[in-house]
């Protein structure tokens, strides 16, 4: 669980350009880490890539937290 | 790979996205050869992204342009015409439906989308072609993109198939009338990759497994195998070409039936 989320924050970190500190549980993507419609994407097609996984379109609508990536790949992986 | 293909010449890429665009697979290889780049993109959201692509292969020229708005296409080509004056090349790596319509049913396709989707994924083509033919020089190239989707029924595709038919079939007559200027009109019909255009269309790794198992190549393709032909159509070694859908996918639309050693998939 603690790698998932490690392996999740540093790509968040990567990608959005944000202090580590501020990749927590509830931290929204959008609305709190200033992330676009795009890097949504970009940041499920990344962990896509990171774990092995698929995210469907339908389940990736619903990831919208950094929480909600730790949760949805910890179950999907 | 660096070469001369592309020595002096000059190029505009519509439609880069990210570093897994297939645009920047061309944008890399047109680099590579020499090629100075010019980028267009629509909306803040991607300028940010295409400026540090640019910026990275020596371009400082990144222009808006929305391609369903007539005015900023002229923008765009007046803005390249002050810089350059002419042009030698231009990458069209644009397309555009409702992503609710690119799952389900083609049948069930609205007339709005319908219009939406051939207006910016077709038109706009015929649009940038009109522009940049009046400044482009002599053996000049225009290269768009396209897929199977367009020949044969492919799940999920839909309008989009409807749409890169018509987009292929406008390669051909934009060949015949720019012919006789010397420019050639060319796409690429490019296997599935995964790129954020690709994230709207379902079940998009099953189709990637499937062109993997079932393609002559055993493979899908990369960006930088569409760099590589790109290059080829848009430098003087594709001089006697145009009107042209090349396929850079594996050779997968050669195969008939599924592959004897391919495994059996099912939908995850």
């Amino acid at each position: 669980m603690s790698d998932v989320a490690d392996r999740v924050r540093k790509i968040v970190v990567e990608h959005l350009g944000v202090e580590e500190d501020k990749v927590v549980e509830g931290a929204s993507f959008i609305d709190d880490l200033g992330a676009d419609s795009l890097d949504t994407v970009e940041l499920v097609m990344a962990f896509e890539e990171e774990f092995g996984i698929e995210i469907p379109d339908d389940a990736a609508e619903t990831i919208q937290s950094f929480g909600d990536a730790v949760k949805f790949i910890s179950e999907a992986a | 790979m660096s070469n001369n293909l592309l020595s002096g010449k000059r190029g505009l890429i519509m439609g880069l996205a990210n570093d897994k665009s297939i645009a920047w697979g061309i944008a890399k290889a047109c680099a590579d050869a020499g090629a100075e780049l010019a980028f267009s993109y629509q909306g803040d959201a991607l300028k940010k992204r295409v400026e540090p692509l640019a910026q990275s292969v020596g371009s400082d020229t990144v222009l808006p342009c929305d391609v369903s708005d007539e005015a900023s296409i002229d923008g765009l080509f007046d803005a390249l015409k002050d810089k350059w004056g002419s042009i030698d090349f231009v990458v069209h790596a644009i397309g555009f439906s409702d992503k609710s319509e690119l799952r389900g049913r083609y049948v069930d396709t609205s007339r709005g989308n319908f219009a939406m989707s051939m207006d910016i994924s077709v038109y706009s083509f015929t649009a940038v072609v009109q522009r940049a033919e009046k400044m482009m020089n002599e053996g000049g190239s225009c290269l768009t993109l396209t897929y199977y989707g367009a020949e044969r029924v492919m799940p999920h595709y839909n309008v989009m198939g409807v749409a890169k038919a018509a987009l292929e079939a406008s390669v051909r007559y934009l060949a015949e009338d720019l012919g006789k200027d010397g420019i050639r009109v060319n796409a690429i019909s490019a296997g599935p990759i995964k790129t954020l255009a690709a994230s709207g269309i379902g079940d998009f790794r099953y189709i990637l497994k499937w062109n993997e198992y079932n393609s002559p190549l055993r493979r899908t393709v990369t960006i930088e195998d569409v760099g590589k032909s790109a290059l080829y159509l848009l430098s003087d070694l594709g001089s006697g070409t145009t009107g042209e859908v090349l396929h850079v996918d594996s050779g997968y639309h050669v195969v008939g039936m599924k592959a004897v050693d391919a495994p059996d998939i099912t939908k995850e």
